[in-house]
């Protein structure tokens, strides 16, 4: 019994029962499968995130970041006349965090791929890629270089998913997608 | 089981059984394997990434 | 061994330390009450969520949330978990409890931590969620008062261990020990790993917040604090497990089917489980993917096949007990006879089965690394983790506790009635909370956000309609929830208060049935296995499990390129 020592001194060599083997060999092989499928996707999948990172401060990631606004700026979205950035296909993007805004507008080309770099200028937050659905946490002090390949156009909205204090739910951005 | 496939009660105890009645190897291992695979491992990687440009 | 610090137990049987035994109910008792407290907030975090009611202000709802986590997350949990671990050495092992005293001393200190917590909290400076994730700064106090609970929770283990000490000493007990208390072992095991990175990271954070140190390094602390944060929810795991352990003894006699099998999965949780902290890091700058995949899928997933494992041997142990006791026609007669007006059992299977389907499943699907990037951070999350914790974890105490009151405390459950049902209304409540968290998650609701209609931002962003849906049909499983919670704290506290004493007289029905014989085992079970019918549910889950994951892949593969 399970509340009491086993009635057995020696129990290691006591026989296993058959459903236990059957269910054993079952999950182990479940087991190894599921370990190989991630390097697996690594290879064949298209949904990847990278490990390129560099430690930044604030000061530079915003000199970087606004270098690029003003190279590309198209227009402005929005009452707060947020910089609409239209950058060339290929190139480094940048994308601010901070309390409570996602800064500049970014507008991509369907189909194409950009460096997109992702860092915070103050506390943690959440880029929340919607109805996209793409998650990837924004830490500052740390620059993250993510490459995106929007698939179809349209509006799409940056929700912050890492609670940031009182203005959390205040923090909404867009992401502009058209077609080339 | 047939009676001759009993272990006798006086056996030496075999090495996994008194691996697992000692609690304080349990424990040394139950620290130290996360220790090493995730913090220590985590913490190298963290100190390694380079200065941005 | 001196008699006037041991009673005998009429019950099971047990010597129980007196001294040991007070602490158990403490910290049990304890426990009750931060449960009501915690439950409490969480009907202020569900009726907020629900759209139509919306019932908090946005920085009540973030200061109401993160007092839920910490309180039931942390005191509720680790309070139970100490008594759990004094009982399972000291009454299990038929021993004393190594030093009271001190024992007193780690219950004070967690005791004043919690409290500290809980009004610090609510003094609303430090409003940072459990996570409190850095450059973030809550009040020096909060840092504070988590670390005297976690210097409490430590001792606690110490005793723990100290008392295995004593038992082999005194020889009370003979051969290995038994393996709920090895068990609860691991969990202390786990503990003292979770809580010494607690110390590694809470610590510096306190000084920094006070002024003496001047930068935590953001991705440091979210590496080091979970595996604090993680590793605690491991704790849980394998005390649960310890639990559903001893259930199936106490209610049916039943012995494990291989002590081989159930403790080298326990082995595989001490090696492997509380790799599982990079869970919260696979999306994050700066990791790897080797370290990313390595560490998520516990080594090679052996941590996952553990639980597994214990899946298959504790319904097992049941089956082949419940057969032997004359339940042996066809492939479920065990089960269709089981005692299921007992919340003892009740809440033991619906803890197995919520934690199966739909905490683990979940858990390792999006354990993922990949999977991560669709899920990370958004309500799926909580939804995921009220499956383990709540309806896993927080079930099987109940249980546990339906079965601790007449066995320490000597007093009678009242409202039997009542308690019948009260692990199948929080278990529906729970799952309806658990199911539409996740719901709302896999259509990228954000997890602690007041407002997803993000009204004054200038800006507009609809969810769909479904989304919606789903945060109403939560706030009423909440409400169920609470409504199951609230019962069960009601049941337990008027019984301590007015139950019947009972004395030196034995319960009827039993409460800790005769253990099945050798001879009762003989010529059990259908076409040559001993067990057929778990071994029917056990493939039932891999199906279930195995459509989940290659579903989730499928979604992933239909979102943007991301390399």
């Amino acid at each position: 019994m399970s509340i009491l020592s086993p009635s057995d001194k020696v129990w290691w060599h006591e026989p296993i029962e058959k459903t236990e083997l059957i269910w054993i060999s079952i999950v182990f092989v479940w087991g190894v499968f599921m370990t190989f499928m991630m390097p697996y996707w690594h290879v064949v999948g298209d949904q990847n995130l990278p490990n390129e990172t560099y430690r930044v401060t604030p000061e530079q990631y915003m000199a970087k970041a606004q270098s690029v606004v003003d190279q590309f700026t198209v227009g402005e979205f929005g009452p707060q006349k947020i910089p609409v950035v239209h950058p060339p296909a290929g190139s480094d993007v940048y994308l601010v965090a901070r309390l409570w805004s996602w800064w500049p507008v970014l507008e991509l080309e369907k189909g194409q791929s950009y460096r997109v770099h992702l860092s915070s200028l103050d506390w943690q937050h959440g880029f929340s890629l919607q109805p996209a659905n793409i998650n990837i946490q924004v830490v500052p002090d740390y620059e993250y270089v993510v490459t995106l390949t929007p698939d179809e156009a349209g509006e799409y909205s940056i929700v912050c998913n890492e609670y940031c204090g009182i203005g959390h739910h205040l923090m909404l951005g867009k992401l502009l997608v058209v077609d080339k | 089981m047939s009676p001759q496939d009993v272990p006798p009660q006086n056996e030496e105890i075999p090495f996994m059984q008194r691996l697992l009645d000692n609690p304080f190897i349990l424990l040394f291992l139950g620290v130290a394997s996360p220790a090493v695979l995730y913090l220590i491992w985590g913490i190298m990687e963290i100190v390694s990434i380079p200065l941005g440009k | 061994m001196n008699t006037n610090l041991f009673r005998v137990c009429p019950e099971t049987g047990f010597q129980v330390h007196k001294p040991g035994e007070r602490l158990m109910k403490a910290n049990a008792v304890a426990a009750v009450v931060f449960l009501l407290i915690g439950g409490i907030y969480g009907l202020g975090v569900g009726l907020t969520r629900w759209p139509a009611v919306h019932l908090l202000p946005a920085d009540q709802f973030y200061l109401v949330l993160t007092a839920h986590g910490l309180n039931v997350l942390i005191f509720w949990i680790i309070f139970f978990e100490i008594a759990l671990i004094y009982f399972c050495s000291a009454v299990l092992l038929n021993c004393r409890l190594a030093t009271p005293k001190l024992g007193w001393v780690a219950f004070g200190l967690m005791l004043v931590g919690a409290l500290l917590n809980n009004y610090i909290v609510l003094q609303g400076n430090s409003s940072v969620m459990m996570t409190s994730y850095t450059p973030m700064g809550a009040d020096p106090l909060f840092y504070l008062s988590l670390i005297l609970f976690a210097v409490g929770a430590l001792i606690g283990c110490f005793i723990f261990f100290g008392t295995l000490v004593i038992a082999k000493a005194e020889k009370t007990y003979e051969g290995s020990i038994p393996l709920v208390t090895f068990g609860a072992m691991v969990a202390a095991i786990i503990a003292v790993f979770t809580i010494v990175s607690g110390a590694i990271i809470l610590i510096p954070t306190f000084l920094w917040s006070v002024g003496l140190v001047a930068h935590i390094d953001p991705l440091m602390y979210r590496m080091i604090w979970w595996a604090f944060g993680h590793s605690s929810q491991q704790i849980n795991v394998s005390a649960h497990i310890a639990i559903w352990y001893a259930v199936a003894a106490l209610v049916f006699g039943a012995k494990p089917l291989s002590e081989k099998v159930s403790r080298t999965a326990f082995l595989m949780y001490i090696l492997f489980l509380q790799l599982a902290s990079v869970h919260h890091l696979l999306v994050d700058p700066g990791v790897s993917s080797e370290f990313k995949m390595f560490n998520t899928s516990y080594a090679m997933y052996l941590a996952v096949m553990a639980s597994m494992v214990h899946g298959l041997t504790v319904p097992g142990a049941i089956e082949a007990a419940q057969r032997a006791r004359g339940f042996n026609k066809g492939l479920f007669e065990w089960l269709t006879k089981a005692p299921w007006g007992n919340p003892v059992f009740s809440g033991m299977f619906i803890s197995l089965v919520g934690f199966g389907f739909l905490g683990g499943i979940t858990g390792v699907v999006m354990g993922a690394e990949q999977i991560n990037i669709l899920i990370h951070n958004t309500l799926y999350v909580p939804g995921h983790f009220h499956a383990t914790v709540v309806l896993g974890t927080t079930m099987a105490f109940m249980a546990m506790t339906y079965w601790l009151v007449p066995v320490l405390f000597r007093r009678e459950l009242v409202m039997k009635g009542l308690a019948k049902f009260q692990p199948y209304i929080f278990g529906l409540g729970m799952t309806g909370v658990s199911l539409f968290l996740m719901g709302a998650g896999t259509l990228g609701v954000p997890r602690r956000h007041w407002d997803i209609g993000f009204a004054g931002t200038g800006m507009t962003h609809d969810f769909p309609a479904a989304a919606y849906t789903m945060l109403a049909l939560n706030g009423m499983s909440v409400v169920l929830a609470v409504i199951g919670g609230a019962s069960f704290c009601i049941i337990i506290v008027a019984s301590l208060l007015f139950g019947r004493k009972l004395g030196e007289e034995k319960s009827s029905p039993a409460l800790a049935a005769n253990m099945v014989t050798d001879k009762e085992y003989k010529g059990i079970g259908l076409g040559g296995l001993t067990v057929p019918g778990t071994l029917c549910l056990t493939l039932i889950f891999f199906a279930a499990f195995a459509a989940y994951y290659f579903i989730n892949w499928k979604y992933l593969s239909q979102t943007w390129g991301i390399s």
